[in-house]
């Protein structure tokens, strides 16, 4: 890699497809060793961005840097260095544990010995050790994503591009997964990754927004909590959808969402909102147990940053150049 | 760089090895079709189901009758009333039937023309066809000899004077004219075309529906390393099928190989190459199994059609004659029967690998180019 601190560079990077530009003039930096979080709605030009990254796609406009390789130019090499990983594994199904990772690792031109004990090391940190001699197909959703992994990893890559790497896996496995990443973490690997499941996104150094192709906001996570304007305040009641709609629009509140056991409001005044918003939920004959302030979420900010008043003027805030 | 590739043909092995309809369709369709094509897709027309009904009830009528009914081309079925006959040929009975009037042998005597009815099924226009000439063979057949009757009755000795053409039949490359020697060596030419087509567009658009084509295209691996690793495992199964049933043709059919192994080989080889070129093209056009399947199905059928496998090219409407050179098939049935029966070589069959050669050319250059795009 050369000696730049950054592993993942974009400038400008734009992809259309007919009817709709995916990614719109993108441009971020991703330190060395760092874990970066891509967060959006579906739509929003994440995985489009990661197949450019990843050297599948190639950008309209823009250009990028990938572990020190221009992908206009050195795709190929840079190829060498990064690893790929996107919703769904590609696996063999008809192939054993073994026999997928070895594919890959010669795919890769991983030396044989090599190959043996980083297959071992990794099969091991995925409590995969067991099964090397199972058909992929035979495995759970889970276990085929951690062998997905220990395929993507078997070349010891610097750069790791994760695109939503646990949609769907189940809890345990999800766990196994972060603690592997972590490890690569201290390893100096650096981690770009979008993910729908925002408590992944608060584990990020950093996390940007992505709304339609462009990015929203970019920040670590601390900050951009601390950047919302106003405050969030939790509703918990039974039956929120009455609460939202009654509650939606009203002066002082700019987002109303529904999350696991009621609501969270994004509004400007909380200690003068709470009675209010007693008063008023009671007034229509509707009820609720507690009403508080709650520490922001990325989930928050995000659904505030898309709908709410703070998307308008967003693009002042936009830290994300680091250039 | 061979690493990878080697990787590549060992994984496309094991799948062939583990998956048991792939298995299933390598081996199973060719021994299969060869026999039902060897035993059932004959040209020849025999044992015609035919109805007679007898009007005249003479000696000569009789005669003419047991003519028939000697031949080993019908089964004669006699008839009392000719009512009968709609019936027996709506029912597939039979399909032709012939009338003798009354005062047939009359008119012969007389030295007047006497006239047999022939009713025909000519839904099935091609075996009316054949039917009716061995009818007329067989009413000539017998004119024939009741001329030569006729005049010898009149002045002993003079029948033998008669000037006569007799057609010597010389069948060439095939003296008996068994048509499993025509169709056995065809068929080498169809199985490999369905095989190797459908399995490697299946292969590749396989691999594109479960994600490991992008999962591949990310890893260091050349365009070309990939795409030989996809082609070769079908170029060999290719070769291996034509083996296969080359064998069951010689040994089961006894149809005779007289021409070179190599000139055989060389123009299969020829015609893989193509096969796997339209194949590739069909995975870069189809997203899922389901189109490539109903893509091959487009190919497969009318390449069957105009390749002169069945029906004679020459017997095409001019514009789907010139149409045929384009299509691979219709080479490399002339090289396989050719080769099986002529044992001609290279001086006679060039043209036709030039032209596979070629085509396979083409098509190989098409699809490895737009594969690149099919990825996006």
């Amino acid at each position: 890699m050369s000696g730049s601190e950054n592993a993942i560079e974009l400038n400008g990077l734009t992809k259309s497809f007919p009817g709709v530009r995916a990614v719109d003039g993108l441009s971020f930096a991703v330190r060395r060793g760092e874990i970066f979080g891509l967060v959006g709605p579906d739509g929003a030009g994440k995985t489009t961005t990661m197949r450019m990254l990843a050297g599948v796609l190639a950008p309209d406009e823009g250009s990028a840097t990938v572990a020190g390789f221009d992908l206009a130019r050195d795709a190929e090499r840079a190829k060498h260095r990064i690893s790929y990983m996107p919703q769904r594994f590609g696996l063999y199904e008809e192939l054993t544990v073994d026999e997928n990772i070895r594919f890959y690792a010669d795919l890769f031109g991983v030396p044989r010995r090599e190959r043996e004990e980083r297959s071992a090391e990794l099969l091991k940190a995925a409590g995969m050790a067991e099964f090397r001699s199972r058909l992929a197909g035979k495995l759970s959703g889970g276990m085929k994503q951690k062998l997905g992994l220990v395929c993507a990893l078997i070349h010891t890559p610097e750069v790791m591009l994760l695109d939503e790497p646990t949609n769907g896996v189940d809890p345990v496995s999800r766990r196994d997964f972060w603690r592997i990443l972590y490890t690569l973490l201290d390893q100096g690997v650096t981690i770009l990754t979008t993910t729908a499941y925002l408590d992944e996104a608060e584990r990020c150094h950093r996390v940007a927004l992505l709304h339609e192709g462009r990015m929203l906001f970019c920040d670590t996570p601390a900050n951009l909590k601390a950047s919302l304007p106003g405050a969030v305040l939790s509703i918990v009641c039974a039956d929120p959808r009455p609460v939202r709609d009654l509650l939606a629009g009203t002066e002082g509140i700019s987002t109303v969402m529904i999350v696991g056991d009621g609501l969270h409001l994004v509004v400007r005044d909380p200690q003068r909102m709470i009675p209010e918003l007693r008063s008023r939920i009671a007034a229509a004959g509707l009820s609720c147990d507690a009403i508080e302030q709650v520490a922001p979420s990325i989930e928050d900010l995000f659904v505030e940053a898309v709908q709410g008043d703070w998307g308008d003027n967003g693009h002042e805030r936009d830290r994300g150049g680091e250039r | 760089m061979l690493g990878r590739l080697r990787q590549m043909l060992i994984k496309e092995f094991l799948h062939v090895i583990r998956d048991k309809r792939a298995r299933f369709f390598l081996f199973a369709p060719p021994v299969i079709q060869t026999l039902v094509f060897g035993y059932a897709a004959t040209l020849e027309i025999k044992h015609v189901p035919v109805a007679i009904v007898d009007y005249d009830n003479s000696q000569v009528s009789r005669d003419l009758v047991s003519r028939f009914q000697a031949s080993r081309y019908f089964e004669v079925r006699r008839l009392a009333d000719r009512r009968e006959i709609p019936d027996l040929i709506d029912r597939d009975q039979v399909i032709m039937a012939l009338q003798i009037n009354s005062g047939f042998a009359r008119d012969l005597r007389k030295g007047e023309t006497a006239h047999l009815q022939v009713i025909v099924d000519a839904s099935n226009s091609n075996t009316a066809l054949v039917g009716l000439g061995y009818v007329n063979q067989v009413a000539q057949g017998f004119a024939r000899q009741y001329r030569i009757e006729a005049l010898n009755r009149q002045a002993p000795g003079v029948a033998a004077s008669l000037p006569e053409i007799v057609v010597e039949r010389r069948p060439w490359y095939n003296p008996d004219m068994t048509s499993q020697w025509f169709f056995v060596p065809g068929v080498i030419g169809n199985l490999v075309l369905v095989i190797v087509v459908t399995l490697t567009a299946f292969a590749v658009v396989r691999e594109r529906e479960i994600g490991t084509l992008e999962q591949i295209m990310v890893t260091p691996i050349r365009r070309t390393e990939f795409i030989l690793g996809k082609t070769i495992p079908f170029f060999l199964i290719g070769l291996l099928d034509t083996a296969l049933i080359s064998l069951a043709g010689t040994l089961w059919f006894r149809v005779p190989l007289t021409g070179s192994l190599l000139v055989l080989t060389a123009g299969t080889v020829c015609f893989i190459l193509c096969m796997l070129g339209v194949g590739l093209f069909i995975s870069t056009v189809s997203a899922t199994q389901q189109q490539a399947m109903v893509t091959s199905f487009f190919f497969i059928m009318p390449a069957v059609i105009f390749s002169g496998f069945g029906s004679p090219i020459s017997s095409m409407p001019l514009l789907l004659q010139r149409l045929t050179y384009l299509n691979p098939l219709r080479y490399q049935e002339v090289v396989l029967r050719s080769v099986y029966l002529k044992g001609v070589g290279f001086d006679v069959l060039w043209p036709q690998m030039a032209a596979m050669a070629l085509i396979a050319v083409v098509m190989l250059t098409v699809s490895v180019l737009r594969f690149r795009k099919s990825l996006e």
